[in-house]
């Protein structure tokens, strides 16, 4: 099983990301960003950092690198894409996530760790997961605060598409989303950091389940 | 301008220019001028610190690089080596705290990478005045803002430090940063130009005219017209960093590079003359060949530019076209700027006619300045050690007194700080910020470091030799505390300007007692930074010489926390506790006052005490751990408390006051946890070092002599917003 990691220039939770992902059993992929091509991965990880230095917008300039033309491709037609952070500030700007991710209500950057719930665990990256969890896994943000209009809230909830929630909500995010997925449930979008939470000697494995989620699906599948 | 303005207005004196005359043999260019102006100022010329500096003992059997390089490197086991420094930015962050802040964390990240490591944890070591004043307040804001702009972005994680407050930093903060890197000791780099003929390879950002003079800036004392030199700040772009790091990174996993140089202080400048003296070759630099910012930027101002995020590299003529194409590859700017030669000069070429040539040793070798040591008046007026107790009536209610004390800015929970770095990424990072030191793991091994950054401004006024032995013996408890074996330290020396008999007396008198304490305690000094000069028209902020340590384990598994892990834990206070209040933060809390001598440091003891906890916690028999500091032990059994979620229950030992034993502080002394059951293993560790059982663990209150408050209390006092509370009616924070 290989899992792509997208490097943009100011990514940098890649090597995290990739360290999880080699824990969990799966290999990791370097996906460099000026190149489009996905190397044949199974799954991608749009990891956290600070891709363009944040300019303009986080995510907003990296969504036009050249690795996002086939991975845009690749998400439409089912791949499993898991953004984390920075990833999911991209994902939300490249459109195949809903909403955006604006700054935290008390406008300072939070890095913390904070209980959540996994409310969704029909994606091919919570399926380890039961209903109803409750973990704590780190977030480090300054955009973190989700956003989206009402009826695309409504369209959430109604379609069980909220992954993650916050139980002590940080950064003001709507409805105290946390992490969300797609129409077809293969793209997810966290703020929070699993692959910060990939060894009990950190103070947690539990991060880990996520990629191990996704090497089960993909066992499913095959 | 005649020829004497010219020099003056450089910063140089009539002494250092006739000293230039007499070394050149005739009379230097402008550009020639301002390569001396600043290489002997006092940031790069170490003029009045460098005869001092020899006192420090520098060599360890884990010593595999002393000071003189871009950073201290010790060996840490399995060929892995930790690289590390720390250096102030306290002048441009006095005047422009966001970018003065964060180009401070960027330069010693660079310091670090210059060596071949990559950069794995930054400490920063921060001093303001208080924040009832609106000033100190921004200051404040937008240094730790700055902070985490730079450090959270570049993808290094901020995992420790410190934070005071005083009115003597009124106006004058300083901001210390510290970074450690990890690499393979093989693959260590030295800047060494070597090879005539090797090329001199410029990448990074491009240069343009922002931090002109800023080491000579950075040599002067703050004053009126300080706010005008915000264009000497530089601007810090951590997003080009970080394409720096991987860059360098790569480049040196590739084999491409003989030296690398970061470019920090005097620029092009400073990174070109030293790599050639201590090469003991020449560099020739072509200013036409830099790619600049900005249009019309005269040589002069190319080869001192500051501007951040630049490295100079030597590289072997075949493989600079590999070493440019991976630049391009990191969207860096990069071009063959110069060449090794074997001249010996510093030679400043535009469109290769020569238009400066000085010879690098010389610009390397800043006259020194060796002064009379005076002691000041002001130690003498100092009450003596045996404050008058009877004109300090005991509080009357020692819950408050205690509630007031971890309110206190100089006391309560460094939270609002820390949360807003990015202390986690990386995933190395396994004790958060909060406990005694930072502790990060080594990936793939079992082995682990620890770091810690100490120093009490006020204990060094009040005595400067013993505050400044205390700041290394606070730092190697700290590390003990967590259970790491001190090695080495580094120190940022930060004083006011040495022309004064009371600062460089300051001066001359911590660094002895840094000195002494190093030996005793066996870590020596590695690297060092030494910032003067840190003056108002209100005066010199408190001698601070900042220790930053590290520590190392040999199974990271093995450590400790203060945090209370289980009811029914036997609470057993470590060392000899001879509790003071002079100098006390009691003392300035409660009763508003700065008087008295600090608790003088016994060495030995300290030691003892710190071996034999550290033993324990190796052996698996402690993991909770905590030292007494400043508010005394009320303060670390509050903070166990909290931190743990268990009340715990003491009892005093017997004589004396009882706020000085509650609130009284002494050096040398660690409050451990242990399960009954471990007790007899715990005293086999102690042997023959002082400790007594003074309570247990259990419930949800603190309860110790007159003091009774549930944990919540405790916490609503301790977890206070340091940018909340005072930020003004309606103003904004964060």
């Amino acid at each position: 099983m290989r899992i792509g990691v997208t490097v943009f220039p100011g990514s940098n939770c890649d090597r995290d990301a990739m360290h999880g992902i080699e824990r969990a059993g799966a290999v990791p992929v370097e996906l460099w960003h000026a190149d489009a091509d996905l190397k044949g991965v199974d799954a991608v990880v749009v990891p956290g950092g600070f891709s363009y230095g944040d300019y303009l917008r986080p995510g907003a300039i990296a969504r036009f690198a050249k690795v996002m033309g086939p991975l845009e491709e690749f998400a439409n037609s089912g791949g499993p894409v898991l953004g984390v952070c920075n990833g999911f500030q991209v994902l939300t700007e490249a459109h195949l996530l809903p909403g955006a991710l604006l700054r935290n209500s008390n406008m300072r950057f939070i890095c913390d760790r904070v209980a959540v719930r996994v409310e969704n665990t029909g994606t091919p990256w919570t399926s380890l997961f039961e209903p109803g969890h409750e973990l704590t896994l780190p977030v480090a943000h300054n955009e973190g605060n989700y956003f989206a209009d009402e009826r695309t809230l409504a369209e959430l909830e109604d379609e069980g598409r909220v992954v993650l929630r916050y139980l002590e909500n940080p950064n003001g995010s709507a409805n105290d989303i946390a992490g969300i997925c797609s129409e077809g449930r293969n793209v997810v979008g966290l703020m929070p950091h699993p692959e910060r939470a990939s060894d009990p000697l950190l103070g947690s494995g539990e991060g880990l389940r996520v990629f191990e989620s996704m090497l089960r699906f993909a066992g499913a599948r095959a | 301008m005649n020829i004497q303005e010219t020099y003056t207005s450089l910063g140089l004196s009539d002494f250092e220019y006739d000293r230039i005359l007499e070394l050149m043999g005739r009379a230097p260019n402008f550009l020639e001028l301002s390569l001396f102006s600043v290489m002997w100022s006092e940031h790069c010329g170490y003029k009045n610190s460098r005869p001092l500096l020899g006192r420090f003992p520098n060599r360890g059997p884990q010593v595999l690089q002393g000071p003189g390089e871009n950073a201290g490197v010790v060996e840490v086991g399995d060929g892995w080596a930790l690289v590390f420094k720390m250096e102030s930015h306290n002048h441009p962050s006095a005047v422009e705290p966001f970018e003065g802040a964060a180009t401070g964390v960027g330069g010693i990240i660079r310091d670090v990478l210059a060596m071949g490591a990559r950069p794995v944890a930054l400490l920063d070591s921060l001093r303001f005045g208080p924040l009832d004043d609106e000033r100190n307040r921004y200051l404040f804001r937008e240094v730790v803002r700055g902070i985490g702009h730079y450090g959270n972005a570049v993808g290094v994680p901020t995992v420790g430090g410190e934070v005071e407050f005083a009115r003597a930093y009124s106006g004058n903060p300083l901001v210390n940063a510290m970074c450690v890197g990890i690499i393979r000791s093989e693959s260590l780099m030295r800047a060494r130009a070597v090879g005539e003929g090797n090329l001199v390879i410029l990448f990074g950002a491009k240069t343009g005219r922002d931090g002109i003079h800023g080491a000579t800036f950075a040599s002067d004392e703050l004053g009126e017209g300080s706010e005008e030199r915000r264009p000497n700040v530089q601007v810090g772009d951590p997003f080009a960093e970080k394409m720096l790091i991987e860059c360098s990174l790569r480049m040196l996993d590739e084999d491409l590079l003989v030296s690398l140089q970061d470019l920090g202080a005097a620029g092009i400048t400073s990174s070109a003359s030293e790599m050639a003296a201590k090469g003991g070759v020449g560099i020739e630099i072509d200013t036409s060949l830099v790619s600049l910012r900005e249009e019309g930027m005269e040589p002069w101002e190319i080869v001192i530019s500051e501007s951040q995020e630049r490295m100079l590299a030597i590289v072997e003529p075949e493989k600079a076209g590999e070493v440019l194409k991976l630049a391009e590859r990191y969207e860096l700017e990069a071009a063959v700027v110069g060449r090794v030669a074997s001249h010996g000069d510093l030679r400043i070429l535009e469109d290769g006619e020569v238009v400066g040539t000085v010879p690098a040793g010389h610009l390397a070798d800043a006259p020194t300045y060796e002064r009379e040591v005076v002691r000041p008046s002001y130690l003498d007026a100092i009450e003596p050690l045996d404050l008058d107790l009877a004109t300090l009536p005991p509080p009357e209610d020692y819950s408050s007194a205690l509630l007031a004390m971890l309110a206190h800015p100089n006391l309560c929970s460094r939270r609002s700080v820390y949360t807003q770095y990015d202390h986690q990424v990386g995933a190395n990072t396994v004790v958060l910020p909060g406990a005694d030191a930072a502790v990060m793991r080594i990936k793939d091994t079992s082995l682990g470091f620890a770091a810690t950054a100490d120093c009490k401004g006020r204990h060094c006024y009040l005595d400067p030799k013993g505050g400044a032995a205390s700041a290394v013996a606070e730092a190697y408890r700290n590390l003990s505390c967590v259970g790491a074996e001190p090695v080495a330290l580094t120190d940022c020396l930060n004083f006011g300007s040495p022309e004064k008999p009371e600062a460089y007396y300051q001066l001359v008198s911590c660094i002895e007692g840094l000195a002494e304490a190093c030996e005793v305690l066996n870590t020596p000094v590695v690297s060092g930074n030494v910032s003067l000069y840190n003056e108002t028209e209100r005066g010199a902020v408190y001698p601070t010489p900042t220790v930053g340590m590290v520590g190392l384990f040999e199974d990271v598994n093995r450590r400790a926390t203060p945090a209370i892990k289980r009811e029914g834990d036997a609470l057993v206070l470590v060392g000899d506790f001879r509790p003071s209040l002079g100098g006390s933060e009691y003392l300035e809390i409660v009763y508003g006052r700065m008087a008295g001598t600090p608790p003088a440091p016994d060495l030995a003891g300290e030691k003892a005490a710190a071996d034999a906890v550290r033993r324990a916690i190796a052996a698996g028999v402690v993991d909770t751990a905590h030292d007494l500091s400043g508010g005394g032990l009320a303060v670390t059994l509050a903070e166990m408390a909290m931190k743990g979620g268990v009340g715990v229950e003491a009892r005093l030992l017997p004589g004396g006051r009882q706020d000085v034993a509650l609130f009284g502080e002494v050096g040398g002394c660690i409050l451990v946890a242990v399960p009954e059951e471990r007790l007899g293993e715990l005293e086999e560790h102690l042997g023959g070092v002082h400790h007594n059982r003074i309570g247990q663990t259990g419930g949800e209150r603190l309860k110790v002599a007159g003091i009774d408050v549930g944990l919540d209390e405790l916490r609503g006092a301790y977890e206070r917003d340091l940018f909340e509370r005072y930020a003004p009616e309606g103003g904004q924070i964060g």
